[in-house]
């Protein structure tokens, strides 16, 4: 376990030197999750401490956004303010995005069942 | 029974290290879990909403500051960084249906990523939001550190979008059976697929209570949404000038 969590902050740093090195507007960890995920594919697989070390993780991935939104307390004026454009926004796009991305790839995917068959 | 002196000393000792916040955090998660379960893991009991109302409210009744806050419950944070990393390996467990069904999966990824960002940038301005919220509108689809990231570096503010991104996965896990059913949509890797993008890792964490294929391919979704919104929102904030 504890070698599976050092080569996850290992692939994070060097994703977090890569995009300082070259000024990506990409962050470090995501471009640390490329790199794992390029590297798996040509090992073909994750070892186990890893795949277990990663499911603890991801397992109370909600309790890791906890300390961000308590952040809301600094930012109730600004909510007070905005609230309609913000909460208009937040809603109207959230079902937006769902529901394109759920109608595109409906179709998308029955047109390749259909010629697959 | 110590003397309220004495509890007041213990509770100023308390406040100034970061064992307090970091306790607090997992308590109050811990209860909003129990109380999520104990509610049959209704999308409206959301346990990170129960969780940040039940800390917000603790820390304004003992007007503590947020930072003290945070200085403790930063380590709970900043496993958000290797937890991002990890997402690498579910992510490659679905290789050979990545591979079989590519190219309708990028092409809903294209149409939803630019629809959570246009759309979100276009109603905010429709309804008059300032430049700082719309700049820190544009990232809220994708999950905390990386939307942190895209907003500090095209000028937006780093802590509303985590705000925003938190409220945006909330309410993407509480709506996302609703659009579905509305729209007919029946396939759990379809309605999975759509909710993961839209709300990232609070709506993954949502899909997986549904069933292990909606969880499956919202965790794909949620990645490479990540990884194109990194991508498209520093363009699109230069094209569009939002």
């Amino acid at each position: 376990m504890l070698g599976a969590l050092t080569l996850l902050l290992v692939f994070q740093l060097i994703g977090e030197i890569i995009a300082q090195l070259f000024a990506l507007p990409v962050p470090g960890p995501v471009i640390g999750m490329a790199m794992l995920f390029a590297v798996l594919s040509l090992r073909g697989g994750a070892s186990q401490p890893l795949r277990d070390t990663a499911q603890g993780l991801l397992q109370h991935l909600s309790l890791l956004f906890v300390p961000a939104g308590v952040g809301v307390m600094l930012h109730l004026h600004r909510i007070g303010d905005e609230w309609l454009p913000l909460a208009a926004s937040l809603v109207g796009s959230t079902i937006l995005a769902i529901a394109v991305t759920a109608l595109v790839l409906r179709a998308l995917a029955r047109r390749t069942n259909a010629s697959g068959e | 029974m110590p003397a309220p002196a004495q509890l007041a000393d213990i509770w100023v000792y308390l406040s100034a290290s970061p064992l307090l916040g970091l306790t607090v955090t997992l308590l109050a998660y811990q209860g909003a879990w129990w109380l999520y379960k104990y509610a049959g893991f209704h999308p409206l009991a959301n346990p990170v909403l129960l969780a940040v109302a039940a800390l917000v409210l603790l820390l304004e009744l003992t007007g503590t500051p947020y930072q003290t806050y945070f200085d403790g419950a930063q380590f709970v944070h900043f496993l958000l960084g290797p937890a991002t990393v990890a997402l690498a390996i579910p992510l490659h467990a679905q290789l050979p249906r990545l591979r079989a069904m590519a190219l309708p999966l990028l092409t809903a990824l294209l149409a939803g990523s630019l629809a959570a960002i246009v759309s979100a940038v276009a109603i905010g301005r429709l309804f008059g939001a300032s430049e700082a919220s719309l700049l820190s509108l544009a990232p809220k689809s994708v999950t905390t550190p990386i939307a942190m990231g895209i907003a500090e570096r095209i000028g937006g503010l780093p802590s509303l979008t985590a705000v925003l991104v938190i409220a945006t996965g909330i309410f993407g896990a509480v709506s996302a059976r609703f659009v579905c059913r509305v729209l007919g949509v029946r396939d759990d890797a379809v309605c999975g697929f759509a909710v993961g993008l839209a709300s990232h890792g609070i709506g993954t964490a949502r899909a997986f209570q549904v069933s292990e294929q909606a969880g499956a391919f919202s965790g794909l979704a949620m990645g490479l949404n990540a990884l194109l919104t990194a991508l498209l929102v520093p363009l699109l904030a230069v094209w569009l000038k939002f």
